[in-house]
């Protein structure tokens, strides 16, 4: 008996959710990145939950695009950290004020 | 019994993630992203996405999470994460609030919601579907269906690469004129000391 779509869907909401907490609460930049990660992954979730329950494969072909883009936008948003925060020595997103005006 | 299954890899899950963003420690954090990412894996073979399942495995817990742990060590020697949940004022409050709405609109939707297609793609014709395996009819939509994104996909990865580069190089001191002897005058020993810019300052500290 296999698992029907709603489980899926519902547990991809979940994942989303917990992934916009730690967005929210978190000061630390890379606990914010890994929380979008996360949230990255609940939608992948859905798409393949969505792949299967109509049979078609381009829910497939798409999360293997969004892994693609969310590792090349990891590398990028981790060289930013890391030179953002080499000359500031603080990873605190609250006292980030370089682009304020 | 798939039922079964599903609920205990889910909880998982969804205790792994609870983990993500409630650890102290955040290299507990990025352990704990491993585990969930692997949980989703599981998932993904019940789903039978073999090939999107060794993808995530590949690339997501052994690649990105790799470099998050070298950023993680690189950057946050005490380990310490600034743990925005120690005091519960008005911004802990609406986090949780926007966040648990959100959770409840999804979870309601995901079981309240019907099947809404109308109009569905093609799926994987029948006589390849018993021959191929899903790599291979993942690899069929990609390179017929999907050729245009695959190639930007491929500039964006390497746009990315150059990106991260340029980012993270370390600016060149700027030399000073006391290296450079050619340039001094018999008259005066050396010649005038530029100032030194803030932004140099900064980084060597």
């Amino acid at each position: 008996m296999l698992v029907p779509l709603p489980y899926y869907l519902g547990l991809s909401g979940v994942l989303f959710a917990i992934g916009v907490a730690g967005v929210l609460l978190r000061r630390n930049p890379l606990v914010i990145f890994m929380s979008i990660e996360l949230m990255l992954n609940a939608a992948n979730l859905a798409f393949v939950g969505f792949a299967r329950s109509f049979n078609a494969l381009d829910g497939q072909v798409i999360v293997f695009f969004v892994m693609t883009v969310a590792a090349a936008e990891v590398v990028v948003g981790l060289a930013i950290i890391v030179a953002n925060f080499r000359a500031r020595a603080t990873v605190d997103v609250d006292e980030i004020r370089g682009l304020r005006g | 019994m798939a039922l079964i299954f599903f609920g205990a890899v889910a909880l998982v899950s969804i205790a792994t993630a609870v983990g993500v963003i409630a650890a102290r420690n955040s290299v507990h954090s990025a352990l704990l992203l491993v585990v969930n990412l692997f949980t989703l894996a599981l998932l993904y073979l019940t789903m039978e996405a073999e090939f999107i399942a060794a993808v995530q495995v590949l690339i997501y817990a052994g690649g990105i999470m790799v470099l998050f742990l070298f950023v993680i060590t690189l950057l946050d020697p005490a380990r310490e994460s600034g743990l925005a949940l120690g005091r519960p004022g008005p911004r802990e409050v609406v986090g949780l609030g926007l966040a648990g709405l959100l959770g409840a609109v999804l979870l309601v939707g995901a079981f309240a919601g019907r099947a809404l297609a109308t109009a569905r793609p093609d799926p994987v014709p029948a006589a390849i579907a018993q021959v191929a395996g899903n790599t291979q009819q993942i690899g069929l939509f990609l390179y017929s269906r999907y050729l245009f994104p695959f190639e930007v996909t491929s500039i964006l990865l390497l746009v990315a690469m150059v990106g991260a580069v340029v980012l993270a190089r370390r600016r060149p001191e700027p030399t000073r004129p006391a290296a450079r002897p050619a340039l001094t005058t018999p008259s005066n020993g050396r010649a005038a000391e530029l100032p030194e810019s803030d932004v140099v300052a900064a980084e060597r500290r």
